[in-house]
């Protein structure tokens, strides 16, 4: 067992700049979703960008996975891995869709 | 004969430890939690049992005259809501598995003992809602809430419902996370993985499943409530929504969830198969590998329940390959439970009997599974009673038939207490003979086009639908005898002693029931798993000394 990971102690000054990163973040995803990016696809993928790295803090830091061990940052990407296989798939349907004709179409 | 055997000098074990109420509700003992798991689980399966009762005596006659269509709905939405979640979902990992898996693997309890009991309030929290949903009126939907009539049609209590799921989920999550961790960190000196029992293997490969896939259970019904409640778009077009996308994430956990009913079932089916064959599994690390392939392929295969709806056909013919697929480990353990009977010394007591009912059933419910995968036969079946049919044999034939096993081999450990074996060989037969009675009859009816979820019907399927119903009421004849003679052994069944099976494993080597704190002395475990020779050794030199 790493004894490191086990009794990692952070400094409350990286929780709190953690913590005001997330709130910055929050508001520039609500100032950049009145601005008009040139199409909607561009608007979403930046919001999801941002919400991606906002959770990313909140699993290293909040959730200690940066001072894990590395059974727990294997556990924690079989997760994210689900998260892919869950999306890919399900969108691998809506890609697919209108390949085939409708009838009387 | 069974006679009542006076009750001996009592020992101290974790029934007697502490008495009073109090100590039920606030323990943090394994063993105790799964007692209350088992009381309030069997509450649940009561309720589901009765709302089968309702549907079987409807349908007895072509004509709806028990009950109306909106009752009806209610009925079996009820029946499929109570059963999955509240009862087939947590049976044996919250029973048996709480309960066993601290012992198997030479542990004093589970990782997390105050998380395990919190499982089990939140469990009850989560039945509460539902009782509250029967009391007050229940909700149409049926038990897979399918939009647009959940969001936006059904007058039933559709978000508490949803709502009640929701919460038992974190139930699950809990046990799960607790098994996981305890698998990983509390295994006694000597036990590597390669000695785990198979039932451990099962629970872990189940435990995966409740981690990874209940969270997208809880998100879709919260965004169901949400679309429901305040008209947010995610599934309804008119809104912004995908039609097809919450069937999607629906059965990407609900097409799993029949692996956490069916695998831990598999766990004690290839612990009763190898005790009463006296015989090591054939193939053990086959048997384990296969629990984590039914796991990881099981979340690959969720779009065969989609073939008609309006998924790409594209998609739907990979959904069909990888639907194939699954069944090759689940094949394996049938192949190898076979092979362990094979030159066995089988020995055809109750656990055995019910094992064996769950080999037939199982087999018949998976190979029924093929039909449905293929896209143009399901195109016929789909919402037939052929799929009603199917889905029994697997979760009431497998499922059930390997908790009964489970129960019937483990209660002398949990209770001290042998209960009578003639009757318990009876109840075996009544189930194994009303189940097939109940739901064979069934792929008949769905094969002859009759649809699930109608109260009436034309009457030429009258004759299968009788029969049906007429199977039903030996199966619940089936349930209710074990319930009588188990209760019964509790007080006045013949002593157990430690070992009445002459098994292998961990859990034989402590007293029946185990002290609280399991083991006197930590194990430590010097032998391969399943070694009959090593314990027929220790009989002899018990037995000459």
């Amino acid at each position: 067992m790493d004894s490191h990971a086990e009794h990692h102690v952070v400094p409350k000054s990286v929780y709190f700049a953690v913590f005001f990163t997330l709130i910055a973040l929050t508001w520039v995803t609500a100032w950049i979703s009145t601005k008009d990016l040139g199409s909607s696809s561009l608007n979403v993928a930046v919001a999801l960008s941002i919400a991606v790295f906002k959770a990313s803090l909140v699993v290293m830091f909040f959730m200690h996975v940066k001072y894990g061990t590395k059974l727990t940052k294997m556990i924690v990407c079989i997760g994210i891995v689900w998260l892919l296989m869950l999306l890919f798939i399900a969108m691998m349907d809506i890609w697919t869709r209108t390949w085939m004709g409708v009838p009387g179409r | 004969m069974i006679t009542a055997t006076p009750p001996p000098k009592e020992t101290k074990n974790y029934l007697n430890a502490e008495h009073g109420l109090k100590s039920w509700l606030l323990t943090q003992d394994h063993k105790r939690i799964a007692l209350l798991y088992l009381i309030a689980v069997s509450a649940f399966f009561v309720v589901g049992g009765i709302m089968a009762v309702l549907i079987r005596l409807e349908l007895a006659t072509p004509a709806g005259d028990l009950m109306d269509s909106n009752t009806y709905n209610k009925v079996f939405t009820m029946h499929g809501v109570i059963m999955i979640f509240f009862f087939l979902i947590p049976s044996i990992p919250a029973i048996l598995g709480n309960f066993l898996l601290p012992l198997m693997i030479g542990a004093k309890d589970l990782a997390f003992p105050r998380i395990n009991l919190i499982s089990w309030y939140v469990y009850m929290l989560g039945g509460c809602f539902g009782v509250f949903v029967l009391l007050s009126g229940g909700v149409d939907t049926g038990w897979t809430f399918y939009t647009p009539f959940s969001t936006t049609y059904s007058n039933g209590y559709v978000v508490m419902t949803a709502m009640a799921a929701f919460i038992n989920g974190f139930s699950s999550i809990l046990t799960g996370l607790n098994f996981i961790v305890t698998v990983h960190r509390m295994r006694a000196p000597g036990l590597t993985w390669f000695r785990l029992p198979l039932f451990v293997w099962a629970h872990y490969a189940t435990s995966v499943i409740m981690i990874l896939g209940t969270p997208v259970i809880a998100v879709t019904l919260f965004l169901l409530m949400l679309e429901r409640g305040l008209h947010i778009g995610f599934f309804d077009p008119a809104y912004g929504g995908d039609p097809v996308l919450f069937q999607h994430l629906f059965w990407f956990y609900s097409h799993p969830a029949v692996y956490i009913m069916i695998l831990p079932s598999m766990g004690v089916i290839s612990e009763v198969i190898s005790t009463f064959s006296s015989k090591k599994p054939f193939g053990y690390t086959f048997i384990a590998f296969s629990s984590v392939a039914i796991a990881v392929f099981g979340f690959l295969v969720w779009g065969h329940h989609l073939f008609v709806s309006s998924q790409s056909a594209y998609a739907g013919m990979v959904f069909s390959i990888l639907s194939y697929i699954v069944a090759i480990p689940s094949a394996i353990k049938v192949f190898n439970w076979a092979a362990t009977m094979y030159k066995g010394s089988v020995r055809l007591e109750a656990p055995m009997l019910y094992a064996l009912g769950f080999i037939g059933l199982f087999t018949v419910g998976g190979l029924t599974g093929l039909f449905l995968s293929a896209m143009g036969l399901d195109v016929h079946l789909t919402d037939t009673y052929f799929v009603v049919a199917h889905f029994h044999y697997v979760m009431v034939g497998g499922a059930i038939m390997g908790y009964q096993a489970g129960i019937h081999f483990w209660w002398p450990k949990m209770f001290g207490r042998m209960y009578p074996r003639a009757w318990a060989t009876v109840a075996a037969a009544l189930t194994f003979v009303g189940f097939n009675l109940t739901f064979f009859p069934q792929f008949i009816l769905g094969y002859m086009g009759m649809p699930r979820r109608y109260h009436v019907y034309p009457p030429e399927f009258q004759v299968f639908n009788v029969l049906s119903s007429a199977g039903a009421s030996v199966l619940g004849l089936g349930y209710l005898i074990p319930a009588i003679y188990l209760l019964w052994s509790i007080k006045n069944g013949e002593i157990a002693g430690p070992n009445p099976w002459g098994a292998t494993g961990l859990e034989w080597q402590t007293a029946s029931p185990p002290p609280t704190e399991n083991f006197e002395v930590t194990p430590v475990v010097t032998t391969e798993a399943y070694d009959y020779t090593a314990l027929k050794l220790t009989q002899e030199v018990a037995h000459v000394g």
